[in-house]
């Protein structure tokens, strides 16, 4: 502890290399708490404690349809208040480049389990009645300056249409959203119209949304309904909204290989950087070193000096950039709904830390072996 | 004032402080032995100001080196206060310097990142003091050498004579009997040099330290006591100055 300010002042020795050091160090493990966290939250397992909605899905991937007549089983199902069900439309506006999700889905059920979408009771019954209406998020209204009565033309990917033309939706509503966190981009279509006026795959849906009463009952209610459709041929996996979002995010791959990917090349260049600059930094103060020998700081006094300056570097670098991808994945879980359970937990910042500590011992001990090993009478020989 | 410079005044002792005996020092280069010290016998008295002059080459800083436990003979034995340094592993020389030998170099090398205080203040941590300990003796020392209102200054903000007053303070600060003085003014200008000399001759007559001083300039070593003369690492003469 008493050797904490000699430790402490080899910081300021260069300030602009030490700025540089510790900045990139930070940027090192801002990423790796952002990303461990994800990678993370990607992995574990499925949570059903205190969930109120459930997505009920094909077992075996995303694109294979569920005949509705699963939506009328699940509704059947004990415990479950009130069914709706979503499918992906695709589809494109304008250009390709201007993406965003629409689904169609039956409107007065949809929007009941849904009240977080906010629409005026006069745009609710529109969308209701009007059976090529659509509703779409605020900033997606205003981003492409469209108003109610607007047409709002698509053409098809996915689905073409009887007519084999382009589809057209009427814009009934502009829906607010209640909390930060909850998706204003998307596009809602009348289900019954797209269902009717689609070339193929009348009867089918892509997911199944559930309202349940008792959210203690989840966990038995998602079993009961997989258990339903078992050995059916459209099995299914039920599971919650945050899953569903994560399983969804996965189709783009291995998210946790993707991210330990990431991570070994960031901190390999790390290793190297800081590594280079720890051996540098010992290298310009071997006649210093030599003087604390002198003066009868032991071998071992010097390689501990080192090694806690390493140790210092690297932990006053990593502290902050750690503790800042907590508050930004606070901020991101708020705002983001893919980021909802995505958080910084003791675990990673325990790893965080322990990886701080590791990389400490790795970049310093070089330099501390050569500052320990070092001969006092040759270190000062040019200034004796 | 008076208390703290008494700090570090010692009561004079006479006797035998350093015995050296059939001392001789090889290098290596490769295979090739290099003989830079031979057969050097001598003993210095404990208050004694010693000056080590010579030729360049002629082996003056090794046996300083020696004396001041910072290299081993490769022959021959140093005792200093009845103890065989020649005999002492890396760590116990360590502990050994710490505690009996104060150095002061032609360069000063303090740490620039360090005020003058806590520069002096390095070899207190070797023991166990405490904060306010460490700071109280630090400060005496800094008094001592005349800089109490440099504390807190850094070394690039000093002048070479300062740095200097620095570096003893330093050699000073855990009360050594024993000073090794490397060239102490041989970065000086003769007035700052001069005040140097001056305060050595002070911690050698006033605070009783045996000094040791290699120097290249007869007007420094005129301040010492005696002066021995080394050349091709042999002793060749001495002097009562």
């Amino acid at each position: 502890m008493k050797y904490l300010g000699l430790i402490w002042a080899a910081l300021y020795r260069k300030p602009l290399r030490s700025l540089l050091t510790l900045a990139s160090i930070f940027v090192a493990f801002l990423l790796f708490g952002m990303l461990q966290s994800v990678s993370v939250a990607f992995s574990q397992g499925i949570d059903f404690s205190g969930v109120d909605r459930l997505i009920v899905a094909p077992k075996y991937s995303i694109i294979d349809p569920l005949p509705e007549k699963h939506v009328f089983a699940v509704q059947a199902v004990s415990g479950v208040e009130r069914v709706a069900h979503r499918s992906w439309f695709g589809g494109v506006y304008q250009d390709s480049s201007q993406f965003f999700p629409r689904w169609p889905v039956p409107v007065e059920s949809f929007l009941a389990i849904y009240p977080e979408y906010l629409l005026s009771d006069t745009e609710k019954q529109a969308f209701i009645n009007t059976r090529t209406g659509a509703v779409l998020g605020r900033p997606l209204a205003e981003a492409y300056n469209l108003k109610l009565g607007d047409k709002i033309p698509l053409i098809a990917d996915i689905w073409p249409n009887k007519d084999n033309v382009g589809w057209e939706f009427d814009l009934v509503g502009i829906y607010d959203v209640a909390d930060s966190s909850v998706d204003s981009e998307q596009m809602f279509i009348n289900f019954e119209f797209f269902d009717e006026y689609r070339q193929w795959g009348q009867g089918t849906v892509g997911t199944i949304v559930v309202k349940i009463n008792d959210p203690d009952q989840s966990a038995a209610i998602a079993a009961e309904i997989d258990r339903l459709f078992a050995n059916s041929p459209a099995e299914t996996k039920t599971t919650t909204e945050k899953a569903y979002n994560q399983m969804f995010a996965k189709q783009v791959g291995d998210i946790g290989l993707i991210m330990t990917g990431i991570l070994s090349a960031v901190f390999f260049t790390i290793l190297l950087l800081t590594g280079n600059t720890m051996a540098q930094a010992i290298r310009e103060r071997i006649p210093e070193l030599a003087i604390l020998k002198t003066i009868g700081f032991s071998n071992m006094s010097v390689l501990m000096i080192v090694l806690s300056e390493s140790l210092l570097i690297v932990l006053v670098g990593s502290l902050p950039g750690l503790l800042l991808a907590g508050f930004l994945l606070e901020g991101l879980r708020e705002s983001v709904s893919l980021f909802n359970g995505v958080e910084l937990s003791g675990l990673i910042l325990a790893q965080g830390l322990g990886l701080a500590c590791l990389m400490a011992f790795v970049v310093g001990l070089p330099p501390a072996l050569r500052a320990m090993r070092l001969n006092i009478v040759d270190a000062l020989g040019d200034h004796l | 004032m008076a208390d703290r410079w008494s700090l570090f005044r010692r009561s004079i002792v006479t006797g035998t402080l350093i015995e050296i005996e059939t001392l001789a020092k090889d290098y290596y280069r490769g295979k090739v032995v290099i003989p830079v010290l031979s057969d050097i016998s001598l003993q210095i008295e404990q208050g004694d100001f010693l000056a080590l002059m010579g030729p360049s080459g002629s082996g003056k800083t090794t046996l300083l080196n020696l004396i001041g436990g910072l290299d081993t003979p490769t022959l021959g034995s140093i005792s200093v206060g009845g103890e065989r340094i020649d005999k002492l592993g890396q760590g116990q020389l360590a502990t050994w310097r710490s505690r009996n030998v104060g150095f002061v170099f032609q360069f000063y090398n303090l740490l620039p990142v360090l005020s003058a205080e806590k520069n002096v203040e390095l070899p207190l941590l070797l023991t166990n003091l405490s904060r306010r300990e460490r700071k109280k003796r630090a400060l005496a020392a800094l008094a001592v050498v005349g800089l109490q209102d440099r504390a807190s200054h850094r070394p690039t903000e000093l002048s070479g004579g300062q740095e200097q007053r620095v570096a003893i303070a330093r050699a000073i600060v855990s009360d050594p009997g024993l000073l090794v003085c490397d060239e102490p003014t041989g970065d000086l200008d003769r007035t700052t040099a001069d005040e140097i000399l001056e305060l050595l001759q002070l911690l050698n007559r006033d605070y009783g330290k045996t000094i040791v001083m290699v120097t290249h300039d007869p007007k420094a070593a005129d301040h010492a006591n005696h002066c021995l003369y080394l050349d091709k690492g042999s002793l060749t003469g001495s002097q009562a100055l």
